[in-house]
């Protein structure tokens, strides 16, 4: 569905990413896990256009987007749930859920029940403010706001960060049901226990390269893995 | 059932709309037809409800959008001048101008009020257009600056365009067309317009560029094209205020726009609260009103005879310092935060003080217990 080749992409005078490759195939999960300061925001920053690579190309459903901008890359259908949630504090739930559709014309009221189902406890505060919200339902509100857009793709930037176990584990289910609906998700992780046990693909970024690659599974049991990411 | 019930609440709160507006109108009739306050109280009326109009565009670019601007005494001017030299009668332009003659174009112009307004308004949002291309890509106390600088340019060119604008003679017996009906009117239309837009997707997406840009921009929001929106609707409303101000008051010149008439409103939208329409209506009326109301501090006074203060020019503006002292220590996002004014919030108010109250009573008996 995606297709990052070769990017190259300078963020803050240095080369946080050093031609990285990879490939996103529809209707899978992939993630890429890694240190603090691996590349892996800076990578999701390209993709949206929030960054402009240095070099090397991005193609979404086999159209070039290398340096479209942040505006044109939503309206094809990406969408990024940046890190640390950063939802609107002063906008209501509801005016928040509206944001994310900001770009679609049509109905709303079905996708915004759809993802009252999803979460109901959105549903409970939609008239509340979302910096009145706890991180958890931050978290989900930022998700809920991502799928508004009606998302071919959605890319999460560590939505684990900040929670608490349990929530992280609703958190990662609801990543895998939104999955079944068809939507193709690109997670970025330090958790890697828990994102690789559901994704199909798994890369490992050090330092601006990809070192390792395969299925969740089996990168949950190599041995490299298990003691830079899983503690063993 | 609970539709129902909402229902019958919408229904009250219209009603009590409807009867608040045929009393605000009935009221301006009084004052209008019958002298009800004397010329005096209604002119500092008419000055309330222009600097209210000034105070909501200014509150759509910095609280809404969240763009510290300051420009905003240079898109009151534009729109003051343009109304004055289209509705002053043109003999009376030809001998206004004696030093310097007038424009050919400038002297024979004229339009209706309504029309000159509008355009005023207009030419005051072309201007913001252009300042905007450099000016939007800043951010905070940068954009501050940048957009001060461009209202005092505005204001020199204004004091050497002698030939259009008269220089800093200025201009006087601009027509009195200004009357409380076009002052609480176009108040009116200003806060339903913008009661609206924050309604519409548009003004949610002004209001997500305020809190978060890089989420906002995430989301598939232009930030450059949003804030130039609002920028220009806000000058646009700057323009008009102009030119009712220079309606109301009756002579403008170049020094009446410095950057001292943006801190008076941007006292006004602190006041009443950065994010707040009706914070910057009450805000306007509050301040506007206790100005003149507080003329009686500058010809001196005593406190209870004891202590006698001699008369001194600009005595009441120390009341105003103190004000926002004591607003920003007790509420520090103004008198209404972001808030709306709603008549079920008016019908909880007294409930809520007297909760406060109890509370505060609560506090300070269990203080009282631990000290012993």
């Amino acid at each position: 569905m995606i297709s990052i080749k070769d990017l190259v992409v300078n963020y803050g005078g240095i080369e946080a990413v050093k031609g990285i490759s990879f490939d996103v195939p529809q209707g899978s999960i992939v993630t890429l896990i890694g240190a603090n300061g691996a590349g892996k925001s800076t990578t999701l920053k390209a993709i949206s256009g929030l960054v402009r690579p240095k070099s090397g190309s991005i193609s979404f459903l086999d159209e070039d987007i290398t340096n479209k901008d942040p505006v044109a890359i939503v309206a094809k259908g990406i969408t990024m749930v940046p890190e640390g949630r950063k939802i609107f504090a002063d906008l209501t739930v509801l005016e928040n859920l509206k944001i994310g559709a900001y770009l679609r014309k049509d109905k709303l009221d079905e996708d915004i029940e759809w993802v009252y189902s999803i979460f109901p406890r959105l549903k409970e505060r939609h008239w509340q403010l979302g910096g009145t919200l706890s991180g958890g339902e931050q978290q989900m509100l930022a998700v809920g706001r991502a799928l508004m857009s009606k998302p071919k793709l959605m890319m999460m930037d560590e939505p684990s960060l900040g929670l608490a176990p349990l929530i992280v584990k609703d958190i990662f289910n609801v990543i895998k049901r939104i999955n079944e609906n068809g939507v193709t998700v690109l997670l970025i992780e330090q958790n890697a226990n828990m994102a690789l046990h559901i994704s199909d693909t798994g890369y490992v970024l050090e330092t601006g390269v990809i070192t390792l690659s395969g299925p969740g599974e089996e990168l949950l049991e190599n041995a490299a893995v298990k003691e830079a990411y899983l503690g063993k | 059932m609970k539709s129902n019930s909402s229902n019958k609440k919408m229904g009250l709160s219209t009603i009590l709309t409807i009867a608040s507006l045929i009393g605000i109108v009935v009221l301006l009739y009084m004052i209008d037809q019958h002298g009800f306050l004397g010329s005096y109280w209604t002119r500092v009326l008419r000055l309330s409800g222009v600097y209210a109009i000034s105070a909501l565009s200014m509150n759509l670019v910095n609280g809404f959008t969240g763009q510290f601007s300051l420009g905003h005494a240079g898109f009151m001017a534009i729109g003051a001048y343009v109304t004055s030299l289209l509705i002053i009668p043109t003999p009376n332009k030809a001998i206004q101008y004696y030093v310097t003659p007038v424009l050919d174009f400038v002297g024979k112009m004229h339009a209706p009020f309504w029309l000159a307004l509008i355009l005023g308004g207009l030419l005051a949002a072309i201007a913001a257009f252009f300042i905007g291309f450099p000016v939007l890509r800043l951010k905070g106390d940068y954009l501050a600056i940048a957009t001060l600088g461009f209202s005092e340019i505005i204001r020199i060119f204004i004091t050497n365009l002698i030939p259009i604008t008269n220089g800093p003679m200025g201009l006087k017996n601009i027509p009195a067309s200004a009357n409380i009906w076009w002052t609480t009117g176009i108040c009116t239309l200003t806060v339903v317009f913008m009661l609206r837009l924050m309604d519409t997707s548009y003004g949610r997406a002004i209001k997500a560029i305020r809190d978060d840009e890089t989420a906002a921009e995430a989301m598939g929001i232009s930030l450059f094209r949003h804030k130039m929106m609002a920028f220009m609707m806000g000058a646009f409303f700057a323009g008009v205020s102009g030119g009712l101000i220079a309606s109301v008051v009756g002579t403008i010149n170049p020094g009446f726009f410095r950057f001292t008439l943006a801190y008076e409103i941007l006292l006004i939208v602190v006041l009443g609260g950065l994010g707040s329409i009706t914070g910057s209506v009450v805000g306007a009326f509050v301040l506007t009103i206790s100005r003149e109301w507080l003329r009686f501090l500058d010809n001196g006074f005593s406190i209870l005879g004891i202590i006698k203060v001699p008369p001194i020019a600009g005595m009441r503006m120390l009341f105003f310092s103190v004000l926002l002292m004591i607003v920003i220590l007790y509420s520090r996002r103004g008198l209404f935060g972001s808030n709306e004014f709603t008549w079920a919030g008016l019908f909880a108010f007294p409930g809520k003080w007297k909760n406060k109250a109890a509370n505060l009573f609560d506090s300070a008996k269990q203080k009282a217990g631990r000290k012993k």
